[in-house]
């Protein structure tokens, strides 16, 4: 005769000593670290996702000098003094922006953020983590673009720390600019259109700047939009705190500019972000 | 006896679909509530809903005497989810999957790790738990992901069709781990397709299809609420089938179906109408090698409350 399975096990048990600890404080900051670190993990284990981030600026520095640099600047060695800043900000505009944004549609897809969101954890800390997990990919990166440059003859004429300070300029540029990205992923969803959606997204304001070519040389239009480009007072600043010039309105500028991108594409990417997940 | 959970009339609705219809569901501390019902009942929407993922539009829900909606915080503290695939993260080892579940926690780091290796030791994984989980196999990865759900000692369970995709030997190892969590103390939702896994594993069964409970009870009321006892004799030489269901139908006052297979099948209405089959097929000198009195299996059940307008539950996920 068929048995029926039917335990008997509905004894009420104390649930006492069944509880995970007490919050800690700043739980935010703590779970976006901890949530980094996942991330920075996963990409040293997938070497190729850097290798396009730290190889795609290279290449274009690289391509540009011998390409252009007889052209616009009469000399190779001259031509790469001019370009190397537009490189470095175009360096942290880019870089991990589309490993970025794949990353987080599959943790989307793939039910991983179903489980970090029936934990207590923030739900910003999600983003922030990936968002974050880019400022290791930008010193990678930008560490890879001196050398090379150094190799192909720049030189920095001021000094480390304006060096350094260039880069600290560039990686907030790019760490306000990254929710652009989060914002995209967030959206679309879908591996295809979010790799091509977000390496395109950041052109018009990386090439429509004076990091190629002098802007008096452009059409009207491209030179008003170059004229508005928050991205060339960037390269502005860099310039300056590379090779000597004016500094302080186009950082300011640029610092400002990250305030509104990160305002405005954090708060949105975080609001989309809740109500596409619920 | 208290609820471990329970939710009130849960209403969810996507644009003009209604996944959820006024959903009931409760389980008692220590027991594990099997919630069954086809592709798109609203199994994960309600789960969702239990695991504070998604609110409800209407009801209420208390898990672990804790409202979802009010404190869902609270909730996150006290329950284990596990979703239909598992979400362990591939390029991370075993250890580091649980480690890093205990450090969102807020386990310290030395915490964390200790709790990771009881883990996977409780779930035959401490030889595996420093490689990678892309080389883990399908039952290895479920087993990590159930684990990771562990992390944090819940109250309730929530497993979301936890054995979807696995192949038979492996489902009745993962149904044994997730039985040993309920001897434990760990109040389990399951849902599943799987009759015979919510048969298996369930004190209680609620049914829901197109979001509404069509039925609650436990596996065998369930069975008895279908109705109808069957009867099925297997005569030793299967030339004597024609003789055995000649038997059974004297016993029985019906008519009954042709032997299939050399097996007379037929319902009972009562006991005594076996007894006359068992006395029958003595009279008649029939020797059988199975003589039995079933209950209907869940399938059964599960077409005869939903009106056995559709098909079975569809395998795929």
């Amino acid at each position: 005769m068929t048995t029926t399975t039917a335990p008997g096990g509905t004894t009420a048990r104390p649930a006492t000593g069944r509880r995970t600890p007490a919050p800690r404080r700043c739980p935010l900051a703590r779970h976006s670290l901890t949530l980094a670190r996942r991330n920075l993990t996963k990409t040293l284990r997938n070497p190729g996702e850097l290798a396009d981030a730290v190889i795609l600026p290279v290449v274009f520095l690289v391509l540009f000098v011998y390409l252009f640099g007889g052209a616009v600047a009469g000399s190779t060695q001259a031509y790469l003094q001019y370009l190397f800043p537009g490189i470095l900000v175009l360096t942290t505009v880019l870089t991990g922006q589309v490993a970025t944004a794949l990353s987080l549609v599959q943790d989307m897809k793939k039910g991983v953020f179903d489980r970090f969101r029936s934990m207590p954890v923030p739900r910003t800390s999600m983003l922030l983590g990936s968002v974050l997990a880019d400022a290791v990919r930008y010193v990678l990166a930008l560490a890879v673009l001196f050398a090379v440059g150094s190799a192909l003859g720049f030189r920095v004429e001021t000094g480390v720390a304006p060096a350094l300070a260039a880069c600290v300029l560039a990686a907030v540029l790019g760490f306000s600019l990254s929710w652009l990205s989060v914002l995209a992923a967030v959206l679309l969803r879908n591996e295809v259109m979010v790799s091509t959606v977000v390496f395109l997204l950041p052109f018009p304001l990386v090439f429509g700047t004076g990091m190629a070519a002098p802007v008096e040389t452009m059409p009207g239009w491209l030179q008003a939009w170059a004229g508005v480009n928050p991205v060339s007072r960037a390269i502005e600043a860099v310039q300056g705190l590379l090779l000597g010039g004016p500094v302080a309105g186009p950082a300011a500028a640029t610092l400002w500019w990250s305030g509104v991108f990160l305002a405005v594409f954090g708060t949105a990417a975080v609001v989309a972000y809740r109500r596409v997940v619920g | 006896m208290s609820a471990a959970f329970e939710a009130e009339g849960l209403v969810k609705r996507f644009g003009r679909t209604t996944a959820l219809d006024g959903v009931d569901l409760r389980a008692e501390r220590g027991s594990v509530l099997g919630v069954l019902g086809p592709n798109g009942a609203g199994k994960t929407t309600a789960i969702r809903v239990l695991a504070t993922l998604l609110r409800a539009d209407a009801g209420r829900a208390v898990v672990d005497g804790v409202d979802v909606a009010r404190d869902p915080v609270s909730v996150r503290r006290r329950i284990g989810l596990t979703g239909q695939y598992a979400t362990v993260d591939e390029d991370l080892s075993g250890a580091e999957n649980l480690v890093l579940f205990g450090r969102l926690l807020d386990l310290s780091t030395l915490d964390a790790r200790a709790r990771a290796a009881r883990l996977l030791d409780r779930f035959g994984l401490a030889d595996a738990g420093g490689r990678r989980a892309s080389t883990y196999s399908g039952g290895m990865r479920r087993r990590l992901d159930l684990a990771a759900s562990l992390v944090g000692t819940p109250a309730v369970l929530f497993l979301d069709e936890p054995t979807t995709g696995l192949d038979p030997g492996r489902r009745e190892e993962l149904w044994q781990t997730i039985r040993s969590l309920a001897d434990d103390g760990t109040t389990v939702l399951l849902t599943t397709q799987y009759l015979e896994e919510a048969d298996a594993l369930a004190d209680e069964i609620t049914v829901i299809d197109e979001g509404r409970v069509i039925a609650h009870d436990t596996p065998a009321g369930l069975k008895q609420q279908a109705g109808g006892q069957t009867v099925v004799v297997r005569p030793r030489d299967p030339a004597h089938a024609g003789a055995a269901a000649e038997v059974v139908a004297r016993a029985t006052g019906g008519p009954v179906a042709a032997p299939r297979g050399g097996v007379v099948t037929t319902s009972v209405e009562d006991e005594r109408e076996f007894a006359a089959v068992v006395q029958g097929l003595e009279g008649a000198g029939v020797a059988v090698t199975e003589l039995a009195l079933r209950l209907p299996s869940l399938d059964e059940v599960f077409l005869s409350l939903t009106d056995g307008g559709r098909t079975t539950p569809k395998e795929d996920a």
